[in-house]
């Protein structure tokens, strides 16, 4: 992806996550847990990959989603419920798997994507695949004794997966600070014995530099690796959030570096970008989500005999 | 026909099928230690030893399976699986239907359970209705070798995740096995009628199985007739073969190990109630061991267990036998 690219990436995800909060604020509408603030890091990762390397999320994931390439309006139908959505209407905006584009076993339950990655890496270089597997997590997810197990195991069966550990400052309701002693999750990383490099994760450029040195790693050696983007939740834990307890001397900073503006004052600057250029984008965009919330809102729900189809194979 | 012991016809098993499948995989706690010949067979890749942390092992089993592989996973004893849940219950069991129908999970978790070793209740709990509550999983729970090799069989097959619970007490008994590797093979969700009998139906399943050989032994002495229902796959349940025994008899008494709030016993006599309430000529009764953790002292180990003697009185009760004539069985 070229710098203007991952911008409109960026920008796509963004409105997406603002469109959803509007119309959460408008009426009923289904709760999510909204991705806005760390656009560059889904986007900068999702920009290293291959397209048969393969990527596990969580309930954060509409950046790494739309980043990837799956359709606004499949993701918006999924989060309502709709039988158009990527699983039928059976997930919600939780646990939104798209496997046709190697989004694979989405899981809610924090630490639920390192549970498996682990098994759908050993899977791949078992059946010689080429392809790495990617482990979207939180810093909430890294207190969970199932990221200690996992990199463990990943480190000691030599499986190539990116660890990749989107560090947004919250856990749910609650500071890192009140939960872990180390500032970076690399830190822990570093003791399972594989390499581990902390970034700027509101800087698409620098994500996707060291996502490119981190893949490119693992596609050599066939072993995993942890890359930290430190970054920022900026919406609440979820949809229904209402952030009395986060303060604004806190938040300022952080939306001072908000990436998309970030990465458009770069590319301004740099000339690859015009005001012109810009306004065409967020136009396009705006299009497209228009046309995706209205394509969602039209479409069906499921049937109801599909309450009892696909629990078993 | 060969005999072997049932944890022999389990390791047939999964030594067959991992030849017949090359997808098929062991992994867990010990497994390439103790099972050289296997490492031999089919390589260090296929047979792994894992840390002891069930709960990543259970976890790469379920991301194994949505990518190709068939993992059997050894997960020891029955409480440690309470390490896994998270894998077992909320991924493999659920993201199937999560995510609409994009994945399967192809996977076996095998735990030994059940009182008779005396090693307490932290090895020893019999936790297969935990399991069957939970859906998307299926749950085997085999009393004879040829059960537990043709069962394992069939679970290694399913393109579900099946857990695939070995009563500890049952794995060093001999049975007969054919040598018909395929005709060997047990469906699952099916019952076994292992003795026929017209005067009441006896469910059971795993170690209890036998001990209601025993007792329709007894009964029979005494010209009572019992049919005993082993129900070897607990879920799917096949309560069509419990259904039709409990018309005819018109009298049911489930025996299990596990406790019995919310067991699967309470689930078969709700559905006979439900479902034949007008054939029962007296009320369903339930033998388990109490809702207490399993002991490690022999003697109340035995205790906890039903026993042939209370499923023989019970049986006298229901078929209104005077107590003077009941037969002892001490």
């Amino acid at each position: 992806m070229t710098p203007l690219e991952m911008l409109r990436q960026m920008l796509r995800a963004r409105a997406y996550e603002a469109r959803v909060a509007a119309l959460q604020a408008q009426g009923p509408f289904p709760m999510t847990c909204s991705s806005q603030g760390q656009e560059a890091s889904a986007v900068g990762v999702v920009a290293a990959l291959r397209p048969e390397d393969r990527i596990l999320t969580n309930h954060r994931s509409a950046a790494h989603l739309i980043a990837r390439g799956a359709d606004p309006a499949r993701i918006l139908a999924e989060v309502m419920g709709k039988a158009t959505g990527y699983c039928q209407g059976k997930s919600g905006s939780l646990h939104i798997s798209v496997a046709e584009l190697g989004v694979v076993l989405t899981s809610t339950i924090v630490g639920g994507e390192l549970s498996m990655a682990p098994g759908v890496a050993l899977a791949r270089k078992m059946g010689h695949e080429p392809g790495i597997t990617v482990c979207f997590f939180g810093d909430g997810a890294a207190c969970e004794g199932i990221f200690h197990e996992s990199l463990n195991l990943a480190t000691v069966w030599q499986l190539p997966i990116l660890y990749v550990c989107e560090n947004n400052q919250w856990q749910a309701f609650v500071r890192r600070q009140e939960t872990m002693l180390t500032e970076h999750v690399s830190a822990w990383g570093a003791g399972y014995g594989l390499p581990c490099q902390t970034v700027d994760g509101n800087d698409v450029q620098t994500v996707r530099d060291a996502a490119r040195h981190a893949v490119d790693t693992i596609r050599a050696s066939g072993k995993p690796y942890l890359l930290e983007t430190l970054t920022y939740r900026q919406r609440g834990h979820y949809s229904g959030d209402t952030e009395a307890h986060i303060t604004a001397q806190e938040r300022a900073p952080w939306l001072a570096r908000d990436p998309i503006q970030r990465q458009i004052s770069r590319l301004l600057g740099e000339g690859t970008l015009t005001e012109q250029v810009l306004s065409e984008l967020q136009d396009a965009v705006h299009a497209e989500i228009d046309a995706a919330v209205r394509q969602a809102h039209s479409a069906p729900y499921p049937a109801p005999d599909a309450l009892c189809t696909d629990v078993y194979a | 026909m060969t005999t072997m012991t049932a944890h022999e016809a389990l390791y047939r098993a999964l030594s067959e099928e991992m030849q017949r499948d090359a997808r098929v995989m062991l992994m867990g706690e010990g497994v390439a230690t103790l099972h050289r010949d296997l490492v031999e067979a089919f390589g260090a890749e296929r047979v792994r030893n894992t840390p002891l942390s069930e709960a990543i092992v259970a976890g790469c089993a379920v991301g194994a399976a949505a990518s190709g592989l068939r993992p059997v996973v050894d997960m020891l004893y029955a409480p440690f699986l309470t390490y896994a849940m998270d894998a077992i219950v909320n991924s493999a069991g659920k993201l199937r239907y999560m995510s609409g129908g994009q994945f399967a999970f192809p996977m076996v978790v095998l735990a030994n359970t059940g009182a008779g070793w005396g090693v307490g209740a932290q090895h020893s709990h019999n936790l297969e209705a935990w399991f069957v509550h939970s859906p998307g999983l299926k749950v085997v729970m085999p009393s004879t070798p040829a059960d537990f090799y043709g069962l394992l069989k069939s679970a290694i097959r399913d393109d579900n995740p099946v857990v695939f619970l070995n009563d500890m007490t049952l794995l060093h008994q001999p049975g007969d096995l054919t040598d018909e590797a395929e005709a060997g093979l047990v469906p699952i969700g099916r019952a076994a009628v292992r003795r026929p009998g017209s005067d009441v139906t006896l469910v059971s399943y795993a170690k209890t199985v036998h001990t209601c050989l025993v007792a329709a032994h007894t009964l029979a002495q005494q010209g009572i007739q019992a049919e005993v229902l082993d129900l070897r796959s607990l879920k799917p349940l096949d309560m069509g073969t419990v259904l039709a025994s409990v018309r005819r008899t018109g009298r049911l008494v489930v025996v299990h190990e596990a406790g019995p709030l919310c067991s699967v016993g309470a689930e078969v006599a709700a559905q006979v109630a439900e479902r034949v309430f007008d054939a029962l000529k007296a009320p369903v009764r339930r033998l388990s061991s109490p809702d207490v953790p399993t002991p490690a002292s022999h003697p109340l180990e035995q205790a906890f267990v039903p026993q042939a003697a209370q499923i023989v009185q019970t049986v006298q009760e229901l078929l209104g036998v005077p107590a003077e004539a009941q037969l002892s069985t001490s």
